[in-house]
């Protein structure tokens, strides 16, 4: 008997050896197989089980975290939530994250190796670092100036610190509170059906997800194109423009909306915007030429990240002589993010380059020490130095004299360029009223501060324009971006 | 010389085995709560009395016992508490742990109980056919109960839920072992010859028969897999080790597979689980999210090679049964394969402690039921454990002291009881293998100097 005990024994072994066997294989060999899968919920109580880090405005955070007590534990919650929702976006335990909350969300959530102290170990241990800081770009004051601008439209604003490419707004509206979207409870839910059933959009990030037709902002770009292509070089000579002007190879009629544009200068032609002069020009410059410069201002360029990623702006590189000319005007296919635009003004009130607009100043950690800083760079030269001297000249007539006297500020030089960009089926929509434009202190070396804006709608203004309905918004973010700079001067210089 | 066997060594252990398991339950406190929890003092104090108590009852009654089978039951034990305290964290307003206590207190008791009163365990032969008839009445009344989550196994009065079947595994044990030291010779020596296999007359096959188509039945009525396979491979493994004869071995793993595949494809609820074990994340792929097969792997995974943590897991996702029949998946997960290992360990270690009292036993009796117990062990630690890994279709069962539950527990400290018993008379026998075989006298007045036999066959 005592072999058979021995051998059932053996087959007990047997036994424990498979289950060993299996237990490496469930525990080691499929390991990481198990834990990727979607249906696994431990990745996301391990994320977020602690509270996130904060993304900084001015040095206050916008965001926070909450203790539910839940199995998604911390919640996020937001301060001044639809202000800040076209740059923070929003952080769900269910419904995922979006812009800089899910750009920067290895930061924010712990889970960026650089957060580690001991980046080997950390590996190894599978720890979770305290969340990050992100420091944004955003000027509070401009924020809410362009925000409170807005109030009661649909529109957006975006402006840029033309020297660096600081982003100092971006604002969309309607806008929504992200903080509703936070934590897993039915009202969470409620929230997300109703945002995205609201045919008002309030998610859509208007600064950069929404093109559109840019209208007669886009002049400064033909204009750049035809100065630089010699195309036009003395500013006030009279061009040899008809009004009406028939669209090449077609009969259709192109006409202005204020008198004295035949044959009208340059200069006139852009202070009071004369589509048939502008349609001409891009004409006589080409769509070789036009697309080359729409190109170097950053049109059709889909991987621009502010870390997000940007709506691609379009100019069609093939079209025929009649499409070349509504393009040059900014209508046909042309269509621009806010954001392109803002770049566009930055362009002109520097030297003439593209400055790579950035949202995020520095990531830090919990204890404040710095992981990354974003260096300014500029994305290409898009005109001559010379070409951007004489657009500042005639962006300066639009305010001064022209159609966006509404965007003037005593004891600053500000450039503009109005816009009313008709779209839909057949042009039915109502127009989008536009404004880009840029300042500088009067006795100030480089420029502020480039803006651009537009409003979806004039709401019960009736006829809609760029001067009257944007230009105001513009002005008063690009007020309250002075107003910080000179408070910043006061401070450094006692 | 006075022979006491390893009382001090067991002492030791014992008290290492208490202090694993406050350690663990202070592990769960400041993991969660970043503080050693009250009760802490309370809950050592506890289980350090009942381990005293049950180690007294040793030393007075059975002293030349193995002195590592009582600091493993402790420790698992032990274990087994803070695993559910852990997750009655996860689940207040069911707290079990505290049942659980009331349990271990009771399984303690009548471990001291069946070591005091069970003075020689050749006195449970003569109980064998008395044993079957209580096992077959126990196993039969939860069919006038109602299933619960599927299996008709339990029985509900006033409040308690007991699970008949555990008890009887114990009765059946002692019927089989008793039934097959009396008839071993018949069964492997006579009968007809078919083929190549030797068959003994019907009228020592009878029983045999009947307890497989006793196993079948209570599989089929009750939906209880688990306890089916159990009684079943220990049957087969008494047998051979009765009889020798592997062609036993081969019949009985042709019944077996021949009623798994029949209830595997005519009974629902045990298909459902053959199908779960095939196709673990199909409900996920069918967008139903992870089932608890899924999910006890899920945990396992988690757990990597040392663990999260006591406290810093998530297997309670597995749901309703993540204390019971999926406690592993918690060890697994909070304890790693380092401690998945150490807990297999465990278990080998009583179950080869088992085998060894079996094999230094001079009666046959004695021997087939060191075996049949410690089989029940294996058996049982297999079968869930491989369940719940996913290495075997999972069946209903309770991992040996761990899984919440008091009629496992309970079972178990008896079936420990048992060994402790049995370990003794062994090592009675082997001081006695010289002078007296089978006989008995005080263990004091033996000497040392004994050689264990070593083939079994007949003591020199």
């Amino acid at each position: 008997m005592t072999r058979y005990i021995r051998r059932a024994a053996l087959l007990c072994a047997l036994l424990l050896v498979a289950l060993l066997v299996n237990v490496v294989r469930v525990q080691l060999v499929r390991s990481d197989d198990y834990a990727g899968n979607p249906a696994n919920r431990r990745t996301d109580i391990a994320r977020w089980g602690q509270p996130r880090g904060d993304v900084l405005v001015g040095g206050d955070p916008v965001t926070g975290s909450r203790d539910t007590g839940g199995m998604f534990r911390y919640a996020r919650t937001y301060t001044d939530g639809p202000l800040y929702a076209p740059v923070t976006g929003f952080a769900s335990q269910v419904y995922g994250t979006t812009l800089l909350e899910h750009a920067q969300d290895g930061l924010l959530a712990g889970t960026d190796p650089g957060l580690a102290a001991l980046p080997l170990l950390h590996g190894l241990t599978r720890a979770r670092s305290t969340g990050g800081t992100v420091v944004t770009t955003i000027d509070p004051d401009a924020q809410r100036a362009a925000y409170e601008g807005l109030a009661g439209r649909h529109g957006a604003v975006a402006a840029l610190d033309p020297v660096t490419g600081r982003i100092l707004a971006l604002v969309s509206v309607p806008s929504y509170d992200p903080g509703e979207l936070s934590g897993t409870g039915d009202a969470s839910a409620r929230a997300w059906r109703r945002l995205g059933g609201d045919p008002d959009r309030p998610m859509l990030n208007r600064a950069i997800d929404q093109t559109y037709p840019p209208g007669s902002t886009f002049k400064v770009v033909t204009a750049a194109a035809a100065l630089d292509t010699g195309v036009v070089d003395d500013l006030d000579a009279e061009t040899a423009s008809p009004d009406p002007y028939t669209l090449p190879g077609t009969r259709t009629r192109l006409t202005n909306e204020v008198d004295g544009c035949a044959d009208a200068s340059v200069r006139y032609a852009f202070e009071w915007s004369c589509n048939t002069v502008f349609a001409k020009l891009g004409v006589r410059v080409g769509v070789e030429a036009m697309a080359r410069t729409a190109a170097s201002f950053g049109f059709n360029d889909a991987g621009l990240r502010v870390p997000f990623p940007v709506a691609r702006s379009t100019f069609a590189v093939k079209q025929d002589r009649a499409q070349l000319a509504l393009s040059s005007i900014g209508q046909y296919d042309t269509r621009a993010t806010p954001l392109q635009m803002a770049m566009i003004a930055s362009a002109v009130a520097g030297d003439g380059t593209v400055p790579v607009p950035y949202l995020v100043e520095r990531t830090t950690t919990a204890a404040g020490t710095t992981l990354s800083a974003t260096r300014p760079r500029s994305l290409h030269r898009a005109m001559r130095q010379r070409t951007a001297e004489r657009l500042r000249e005639l962006m300066t007539g639009v305010v001064e004299e022209g159609t966006g006297t509404n965007a003037a500020i005593p004891g600053a030089v500000v450039g503009g360029k109005t816009g009313t960009a008709q779209h839909g089926v057949g042009n039915a929509g109502t127009p989008y009223a536009w404004f880009i434009s840029w300042a500088r202190g009067e006795d100030a070396p480089a420029p502020a501060v480039a803006v651009a804006v537009v409003v979806e709608d004039a709401g019960a203004r009736g006829e809609i324009s760029g001067g009257g309905d944007a230009a105001p918004i513009a002005r008063a973010v690009m007020e309250a971006v002075l107003a910080d700079k000179a408070a910043d001067a006061r401070r450094q210089s006692p | 010389m006075r022979r006491t066997g390893w009382r001090g060594v067991e002492v030791l252990l014992i008290s290492l085995a208490v202090v694993l398991s406050v350690c663990g339950y202070c592990a769960v406190g400041l993991a969660r709560h970043g503080a050693v929890p009250p009760g802490a003092a309370g809950y050592g104090a506890g289980l350090a009395v009942l381990a005293l108590l049950a180690h007294l009852a040793v030393r007075f009654r059975a002293p030349l016992a193995d002195p590592v089978l009582l600091p493993i039951a402790v420790l698992l034990n032990g274990l087994g508490l803070v695993l559910i305290y852990r997750l009655d964290l996860e689940t207040p307003g069911d707290a079990a742990a505290p049942t659980q206590l009331n349990w271990s207190t009771l399984g303690v008791a009548l471990f001291i109980v069946v070591v005091v009163v069970l003075d020689d365990h050749r006195v449970l032969q003569r109980y064998a056919y008395v044993s079957v008839v209580g096992a077959l009445a126990l196993l039969t009344v939860p069919i006038f109960f109602p299933a619960v989550n599927g299996a008709r196994i339990w029985v509900r009065i006033a409040g308690f839920s007991l699970q008949p079947g555990e008890f009887a595994k114990v009765l059946l044990a002692v019927f089989f072992a008793g039934y097959l030291a009396a008839n071993g010779h018949a069964l492997a020596y006579a009968g007809r010859r078919l083929w190549r296999l030797q068959f003994p007359t019907g009228r020592v096959l009878g029983p045999v028969v009947a307890i497989w188509l006793l196993s079948v039945g209570v599989l089929v009525l009750e939906r209880d897999l688990g306890t089916s396979l159990l009684f079943f491979g220990l049957f087969v493994v008494l047998l051979y080790v009765a009889t020798g004869r592997t062609g036993w071995v081969a019949v009985g793993l042709l019944l077996a597979v021949a009623g798994a595949l029949a209830v595997g494809r005519l009974e629902p609820h045990v298909h459902g689980r053959v199908e779960d074990w095939l196709h673990p994340f199909a409900s996920i792929e069918a967008g139903q999210g992870p089932n608890q097969l899924a999910q006890s792997l899920f945990a396992f995974a988690a757990g990597g090679l040392l663990g999260t943590g006591l406290g810093a897991g998530h297997s309670i996702l597995i749901g309703f049964a993540a204390k019971s029949d999926f406690i592993l998946a918690t060890a697994g997960e909070e304890l790693g394969l380092a401690g998945l290992v150490a807990v297999f360990g465990l278990y080998a270690l009583l179950v080869e402690r088992g085998y060894r009292a079996g094999l230094a036993l001079r009666d046959p009796f004695g021997r087939l039921l060191a075996v049949g117990l410690a089989s029940i062990l294996a058996l049982q630690v297999f079968v869930i454990a491989g369940g719940v890994t996913g290495l075997i279709p999972l069946t209903g069962m309770a991992m040996p002291f761990l899984a919440q539950g008091g009629s496992s527990l309970v079972t178990n400290w008896i079936i420990v009881a048992l060994l402790i018993r049995l370990s003794d008379s062994a090592r009675r026998d082997e001081s006695e293998a010289g002078a007296a075989p089978g006989g008995r006298t005080p263990a004091s007045q033996h000497s040392p100097a004994a050689s264990p036999d070593k083939d079994g066959t007949a003591a020199p």
